[in-house]
């Protein structure tokens, strides 16, 4: 392999990365506070794509195409996509709360559903260009190119992820949300408001994925209905390679799957169409032989 | 303590089958045997369909309604028989009827492939890996040389009976009627044997049936078993019935249609299974004039159910 080759998948797969990772967490942090498996978190990624892309048309005729342009739909859209997710907890989550676990999951999957089939009815199927005009401008080692919009789009990730990880732990909200993944009944009795706490956790993962969202939307220049899908199932596999429940595991196990895509792609045996194949191999022996993957905590049952 | 062990036991014995029950029942498969001599071509093909996704709900009723194992990939058992019945006859002439017990064989080889890394997983984990498990065998699917690839497998031959050829739309709409019966009979017996009993109470809880002696990974394993072969020998009619089969019939977005059709006709009972089975294959019919909207109108049904009869239209009562 040569070095050109190692930087090209280094560079490919840090940015895939960084965007499991940012959907990771939201994955890890609605887990590890309710037990809830949010099968609806890769459509909020799409959504957040959407919204973006929305944005950024309106804006756009005032500030242009191009790193403005983008900001404002970041920030726009992981606002509206963040209450989309608080009131998806609100009215499709929280009755169920006390339901047995096949109709929660059931009800997650129809939210997922919703959102998709929404989706699928106002884009009839078909791809929509998202016109960002980031220019290919970049530095070159060793022949490889590696543009500034690159750059920008994984520093931008890692800045969301420290952010999140300085809000909980030096934030009393951070404290809150910890407290209540540890024990939801003890927080109660320490007076914190486990509802609205649970409100915010699904907010901060649902505008992270909505970064995801617009910042992929942007870097790859168009959305699908059912992008949400496959990228849903690979953020879990990274939250669940990196230990579920564990914040800088989501965004360990996010950026390592990236790496291990990109690289696991560009083995002889493995092409492209094999890359899933690995992808969700690799998760299966995961949750088999270490389902609490490589920063989690063991869970003990009580019987 | 007594008292409830007794009503526990109770419960788990399916509804016994009143007569009210029988006569439907009848009524019901008196109807379905004359439909083909009344109605057209196209109400009987979709007759045909309907009776597949009966069969394909009972069977993964059986996972999900008795052993209550969240399978997201049902697909797969779906493809597998499809794929075994279509390349058996297509490459290597084989006979049609010869093709069914390999096509179940393959199927109980892929039940145990993909029920034992899910034997020690919570619901949520189950739910992702089956569903991963269903890509995985999509895309195999995809790729391979031998399934046709991306664009299918064709050129499957249609089975004979005796010498009887089956070609139209009636000979398949009563091989797969044939079908459901069997599968039908084949649930009510499972229903009221040990073995129902034993998926009920692993569902009820897991570590107290393993505390009087139920074997937690046997059980498991035979329900996926069960339920790989029923989706089986359906794909073995379908490819037969279709004589060109692609990938794109056995996508995620399959195996969710035929969870939904358990789901909300209410999952664990005959009749629920098969009502749910029928509104789901009927669906695409009914909503033909809304288009791209009728994903959309789907989910929001399906999650309506969920917040308002979350046991479904047509409940089991037990639990």
């Amino acid at each position: 392999m040569t070095l050109d080759l190692v930087i090209q998948q280094l560079v490919n797969g840090l940015i895939v990365g960084s965007f499991y990772a940012l959907i990771a967490l939201g994955y890890t942090m609605v887990y590890g506070i309710i037990k809830l498996l949010n099968f609806a978190h890769g459509d909020i990624y799409m959504t957040g794509s959407f919204v973006g892309l929305v944005v950024l048309s309106v804006v756009g005729v005032w500030v242009g195409n191009g790193w403005l342009g983008v900001a404002c739909a970041l920030l726009v859209s992981m606002t509206v996509v963040g209450f989309l997710g608080v009131v998806i907890e609100r009215f499709a989550y929280r009755p169920m709360r006390n339901a047995s676990r096949l109709s929660i999951l059931i009800t997650a999957l129809g939210a997922s559903m919703v959102l998709n089939g929404g989706a699928l009815a106002l884009t009839g199927g078909r791809h929509s260009a998202f016109n960002a005009d980031l220019g290919y401008a970049g530095i070159d080692i060793s022949s490889v190119h590696i543009t500034y919009t690159q750059m920008v789009l994984v520093g931008a990730s890692l800045a969301l992820m420290a952010g999140l990880q300085m809000f909980i732990t030096r934030t009393m909200y951070g404290k809150a949300m910890r407290a209540v993944s540890i024990d939801m009944g003890a927080s109660r009795l320490m007076g914190i408001d486990v509802d609205r706490i649970i409100m915010l956790t699904f907010f901060i993962g649902s505008a992270l994925a909505a970064g995801g969202g617009v910042m992929a939307g942007a870097y790859y220049g168009s959305v699908h209905f059912f992008m949400g899908f496959v990228m849903g199932l690979k953020a879990f596999t990274a939250a669940v390679i990196g230990g579920i429940g564990s914040v800088p595991g989501a965004m360990l196990g996010g950026l390592l799957l990236g790496l291990l895509e990109a690289f696991g792609s560009s083995l002889p045996f493995i092409g492209s169409e094999w890359r899933d194949v690995f992808v969700f191999g690799g998760l299966i022996l995961f949750l088999v032989f270490k389902p609490t993957g490589m920063l989690g905590r063991s869970v003990v049952e009580r019987v | 303590m007594t008292h409830q062990a007794t009503e526990m036991s109770a419960a788990a014995q399916p509804r016994p089958l009143t007569r009210n029950t029988i006569l439907m029942a009848i009524a019901a498969l008196i109807c379905a045997l004359i439909l083909p001599q009344f109605a057209n071509a196209y109400v009987t093909e979709v007759a045909t369909t309907v009776l597949l996704y009966v069969v394909l709900c009972l069977g993964l009723n059986i996972v999900v309604g008795y052993a209550g194992l969240l399978d997201l990939g049902y697909a797969a058992f779906f493809a597998v028989g499809a794929y075994t019945s279509g390349i058996l006859t297509a490459e290597f002439g084989f006979n049609f009827w010869l093709t069914i017990p390999i096509a179940m064989v393959a199927a109980c080889i892929a039940g145990i492939i993909i029920g034992t890394p899910t034997l020690r997983l919570r619901s949520d984990y189950l739910a992702i890996v089956t569903l991963g498990f269903g890509e995985i065998v999509r895309i195999i699917a995809r790729n391979l040389e031998i399934t046709g690839g991306a664009s299918g497998l064709i050129g499957i031959e249609r089975p004979e009976i005796f010498g009887f050829k089956l070609m139209q739309v009636q000979h398949f709409y009563y091989a797969f009627l044939v079908l459901v019966l069997i599968t039908v009979f084949v649930c009510l017996s499972v229903e009221r044997s040990r073995i129902g009993r034993a998926w009920f109470y692993v569902r009820y809880d897991e570590d107290a049936a393993a505390g009087i002696g139920i074997n937690r990974v046997w059980i498991k394993l035979q329900a996926y078993m069960m339920g790989a072969v029923i989706a089986s020998v359906a794909g073995c009619l379908y490819a037969a019935k279709m004589t060109a089969i692609s990938p794109e019939s056995f996508t995620f977005a399959q195996s969710l249609i035929i969870l939904l059709g358990v789901v909300l006709g209410g999952m664990g009972r005959i009749p629920g299974v098969i009502l749910g089975a029928v509104l789901v294959a009927l669906l695409p019919e009914v909503l033909r004039g809304v288009g791209t909207y009728r994903p959309l109108a789907t989910a929001v049904a399906l999650l309506a159910i969920m917040l308002f009869r979350p046991n479904g239209l047509w409940p089991d009562k037990r639990v």
